[in-house]
């Protein structure tokens, strides 16, 4: 086993390194740089600023610059605003990013799991057609129109929360973000679980269990639930990844002060610098996540932990 | 790392008499005198049917048989005739649906078991009556130790302190033959062999002193050279604690090694009932006969052929009004396909369903 | 509760099958899932709107009518009001005058292109990918599968994103308003699944008998893998790319929504609830048609998805 996880933490790099060459490669095909502004700079300013900023330097120079610079933990300067670095900005935004990202998380799995299982206890009567219903909409809605959908009803129609979120320090403005981001992660998981206990069901030792005479929630707690939640284990990764991409839509429509807003804005204003990172930091907590869900798995399952 | 080769068991005569006593202190008397009824299982005229897109399958159609304390009764024949959906039946674990037991009684102990509310039913599983299962591998839940799922039906039934309940587990590792006990009550089912997990479930089954056992092809799914050790441990715990037995198998060999009476079932009949005597000297239907002759001798000629029971068995929907055996028989004649036989006794306790067998019919 | 036990299979032992083929089996399974049936319904009928939808559009889904506009007051028509039946817009338009129903089906135009095409390059990427590791195996199973590591590993809105935005300006990137690459990024990112299934079975099956049967017969490599093998993997490859289909328009349409992939005036679904938002108070149906049909899309996929799913799994053969 350990020898398994080190296997895939040493596997992080090369697919970190890949990553950073296609976002740079990208980056740079993109026609316009960062200078590009509504009004036009005289050239010999133009030209000041790319030589400060080694522009000037043939790419792949540039590109090793970045590198050297990335793994001493400095990722620069920020192109579009003159006075902040990178490592500013990420320290500014990242906390509420995660602070929501982990909300809609544990939403999703305290909400999806267990509507997964009412589904399938109920198999093909009210309570599986109900707990489908809402997987149906959840699948079928995506977070931006749910955003919107919540904003209309909770915020303009019932004003019990704020429509933005900016001042994050009030709880407030966390609820509506945080159903609108988990949405479609508590729609998967409850379908995903739900097909893991019908299929656990059919299972013999499940005939075993009712044979010694036990009582049934015994049975459905401690042989069939604890059985089907590994398989959903494995789309926890999915789910999180999910959670990382679809965090800046929300936060572009909430208006949440975190990295996703700032990394939107630097996709659109060319800055180079904040992209790459941030970027890395997307690609690498993917990675990272799906290698816990992973691990978590092989821990989790006894005929992998003492096989 | 984990020794998975079956061994013999290892009897400790402590352990036996701490077992006896708790048993008497727990007041499941074997004694014959306490019996609540005459009989432990009298199974009345049961029909057991499936439901499908298909039709309706007659899994087990108007089976009657008795069971008394602490005997040993064989339910022979092939596979898809119906016997595991009897014992299934005696348990009410037939699932439904598709399934359903549509009519017959069987009365357990004198209480018709079809009838109890799920509840009642479900205090009489795993202590009163306990089940052994054909495949060991599926039937053990993977995510929990052997010792902990031993452990799920005495503590349910049995209100021990889970500390008494665990000594008892441990004593019956050590009762089935599972070596260095104390060790494995913690590990999980996968670290176990085939033969060792039957074990396993052999002392689920028997955890709680059941009254009757059900086992069905308990050796069906293990090495040949395994299965005779668990027959001999089924056999010798239920002599030891005077459990009845109702052996399912497909082989006329184990049940003729087992058991006292034997009913040979086919498409969901019972074809031929009698002792084990009765049904090897003298058996009344042809359909025993090539089960008995199936089966190959140590006198057999090396190279010559094994001798099978031409066709297959029927479908069990729409079974017209005929003896279910007459397309695949040697000996039918038009009524076999006109009329159904009925069950007609033949000696003591020996009947069998046949027109050609009877006293006025054409086979000797 | 109902149970049911792998074991105990009593119509599988006890009744004759009529093998009729496992084609014929799965589509009369299929037929009986009435929620894979609505959700057939409903695709084909979106995809019959992609195709034939320019042509019935009341408007042409770029034109601006003044005249309506001007007539209310420079606010966009509501649905179903006597103006908007009177001007020949029954949905309403927006602020510019702009005919919602054509505008929507432009949109189902685009996503049912976006359906259709991104799964054309998964399977020609996937396929031949998976293909070649299953086969070969060792080393050549490595390196692909690493390559699927690290697409995997990328945050796929992240790279349809990098992607749009480098080659926006290219003749690639104009080529129908910015539809093709969409699709392209789209499809580069999804094709991961399909690999990994065909792998899956080429590997369990290239080691069955009847593989080494051909080889000896002196088959080609490539006609044992394209005759005997692919044929079985298409049950699960089918399942995967319907059921990719919303995630494919779900990712366009969340393009579009942040300004990226389709260009105006093309009207994609999310396009039109960004420029919709707006007006969310006052002109809901400008963001509640699409969001419908965006919705209808959805679900309408992911029901036939699951359906093909259930009646091709054949676990679930002679248990229904």
């Amino acid at each position: 086993m350990a020898s398994y996880v080190t296997r895939r933490i040493l596997w992080i790099i090369p697919v970190l390194v890949v990553v950073s060459l296609i976002t740079f490669t990208l980056m740079h095909l993109a026609p316009g740089g960062p200078w590009d502004r509504e009004k036009e700079l005289p050239p010999s300013i133009i030209a000041r600023i790319q030589a400060k900023y080694g522009f000037d330097k043939p790419v792949h120079e540039q590109y090793i610059d970045w590198v050297t610079d990335f793994v001493k933990g400095d990722f620069g300067p920020s192109y579009r605003y003159v006075n902040r670095t990178v490592n500013d900005m990420l320290a500014d935004g990242l906390p509420t990013t995660v602070h929501l990202g982990l909300m809609a998380f544990v939403l999703a799995v305290a909400l999806g799991i267990p509507l997964g299982i009412f589904a399938a206890l109920g198999h093909n009567r009210l309570p599986d057609y109900v707990a489908t219903g809402i997987s149906v909409i959840g699948i079928a809605t995506p977070s931006f129109v749910l955003a919107i959908v919540l904003v209309i009803v909770f915020a303009v129609a019932l004003n019990w929360f704020p429509a933005t979120s900016n001042r994050w320090v009030d709880w407030r403005t966390w609820v509506l973000p945080t159903i609108a981001l988990a949405g479609y992660p508590i729609a998967q998981i409850a379908r995903y679980t739900r097909s893991a206990m019908l299929e656990v069901t059919r299972k013999d030792y499940i005939r075993t269990a009712h044979s010694k005479g036990i009582r049934e929630r015994a049975v459905v707690v401690r042989h069939m639930i604890r059985n089907a939640l590994i398989p959903v284990l494995t789309i926890l990764g999915p789910i999180l990844a999910f959670l990382v991409t679809g965090s800046f839509i929300i936060e572009n429509f909430f208006g949440v002060p975190g990295i996703g807003d700032a990394y939107v804005s630097a996709i659109g204003g060319r800055d180079y610098t904040m992209i790459m990172a941030t970027t890395m930091l997307y690609a690498f907590s993917v990675a990272f996540f799906n290698l816990l869900v992973d691990v978590g798995y092989a821990y989790i399952d006894p005929r992998i932990r003492y096989g | 790392m984990n020794p998975t080769v079956d061994q013999a068991p290892t009897a400790e005569a402590a352990v036996d008499i701490s077992l006896q006593d708790h048993l008497a202190i727990e007041g499941h008397d074997r004694d014959l005198k306490r019996a609540k009824a005459e009989n432990l299982l009298e199974v009345r005229n049961l029909s057991t049917h499936f439901f499908t897109p298909d039709g309706v399958v007659h899994a087990v159609d108007d089976v009657s048989f008795t069971l008394g304390y602490g005997e040993t009764l064989g339910l022979v024949g092939e596979s898809g005739c119906g016997k595991t959906v009897t014992a299934l039946s005696i348990s009410r674990l037939v699932p439904d649906p598709p399934g359903k037991i549509v009519s017959g009684e069987i009365l357990f102990e004198g209480q018709d078991v079809v009838t109890l509310p799920s509840d009642a039913m479900r205090r009489l599983r795993g202590k009163e009556i306990g089940f052994i299962f054909q495949d060991p591998v599926t039937s053990l839940n993977p995510t929990l130790t052997i010792g902990y799922q031993i452990a799920e039906p005495i503590r349910q039934h049995m209100n021990l302190p889970s500390r008494a309940a665990k000594d008892r587990v441990v004593e019956l590792l050590s009762k089935v033959g599972i070596p260095r006990p104390k060790d494995r009550y913690g590990d999980y089912p996968h670290q176990f062999s085939g033969g060792m997990r039957q074990r396993v479930m052999i002392a689920i089954a028997l955890s709680c002193d059941p009254k009757l056992l059900l086992a069905d092809e308990p050796t069906t799914a293990l090495d040949v050279t395994i299965q005779a050790q668990i027959l001999e441990l089924i056999q010798r715990l239920s002599e030891e604690f005077k459990t009845a037995v109702l052996l399912i198998t497909h082989d006329l060999g184990i049940a003729a090694g087992m058991c006292d009476h034997i009913n040979v079932m086919y498409a969901g009949r019972i074809v031929e009932t009698g002792t084990v005597d009765q049904l090897y000297e003298n058996p009344r239907m042809p359909y025993s006969w090539g089960l008995l002759d199936s089966l190959p001798r140590l006198d057999d000629i090396r190279g010559g052929r094994l001798r099978t029971i031409e066709g297959l068995p029927p479908l069990l929907i729409n079974m017209p009004d005929a003896c279910r055996f007459n397309p695949r028989c040697a000996y039918t004649r038009d009524i076999c396909r006109e009329k159904e036989p009925e069950l007609t006794t033949r000696e003591d306790d020996h009947e069998a369903r046949c027109w050609g067998t009877q006293s006025d019919g054409w086979i000797p | 509760m109902a149970t049911r036990q792998e074991s105990l299979a009593p119509s599988a032992s006890l009744i004759a099958r009529r093998s009729s083929g496992v084609w014929r089996d799965a589509f009369g399974r299929l037929r009986k899932n009435k929620l894979a049936m609505v959700g057939a319904v409903i695709a084909l009928g979106l995809l019959t709107l992609g195709i034939v939808g320019p042509m019935i559009a009341p408007w042409p889904y770029q034109v601006q009518d003044q005249n309506a506009i001007i007539e209310n007051g420079y606010h966009p028509l509501k649905p179903f009001a006597q103006l908007a039946w009177d001007t020949g817009h029954f949905l309403g338009t927006d602020e510019l005058g702009r005919d919602l129903f054509s505008r929507l089906l432009d949109g189902a135009q685009i996503s049912m292109s976006v359906a259709l095409v991104v799964q054309v390059v998964v399977l020609t990427i996937g396929i031949p990918i998976g293909a070649l590791a299953g086969w070969f195996g060792g080393r050549t199973d490595n390196l692909l599968m690493r390559i699927t590591d690290i697409t995997y590993a990328f945050p796929d809105l992240l790279l349809i994103i990098l992607l749009s935005i480098a080659f926006r300006e290219t003749v690639f990137g104009k080529a129908l308003n910015g539809l093709l690459l969409v699709f392209v990024a789209i499809g580069l990112t999804s094709w991961v699944t399909v690999a990994r299934l065909v792998r899956g079975q080429l590997l369990s099956l290239k080691q069955m008998e009847f593989v080494e049967a051909a080889r000896a017969l002196g088959v080609r490599d490539r006609t044992i893998i394209s005759r005997h093998l692919l044929p079985n993997a298409i049950g699960p490859v089918i399942v995967a790319i319907t059921l990719g289909v919303p995630g494919a328009i779900l990712a366009e349409a969340t393009l579009a929504y942040i300004g990226i992939g389709v260009q105006p005036p093309r009207a994609s679904w999310g396009s039109l609830i960004n420029e919709g938002i707006r007006w969310m108070r006052s002109d809901t149906h400008l963001v509640l048609f699409p969001a419908i049909a965006i919705a209808t899309a959805l679900i309408a996929f992911t029901f036939l998805g699951d359906g093909l799913r259930d009646a091709l799994d054949p676990k679930l053969k002679g248990k229904q």
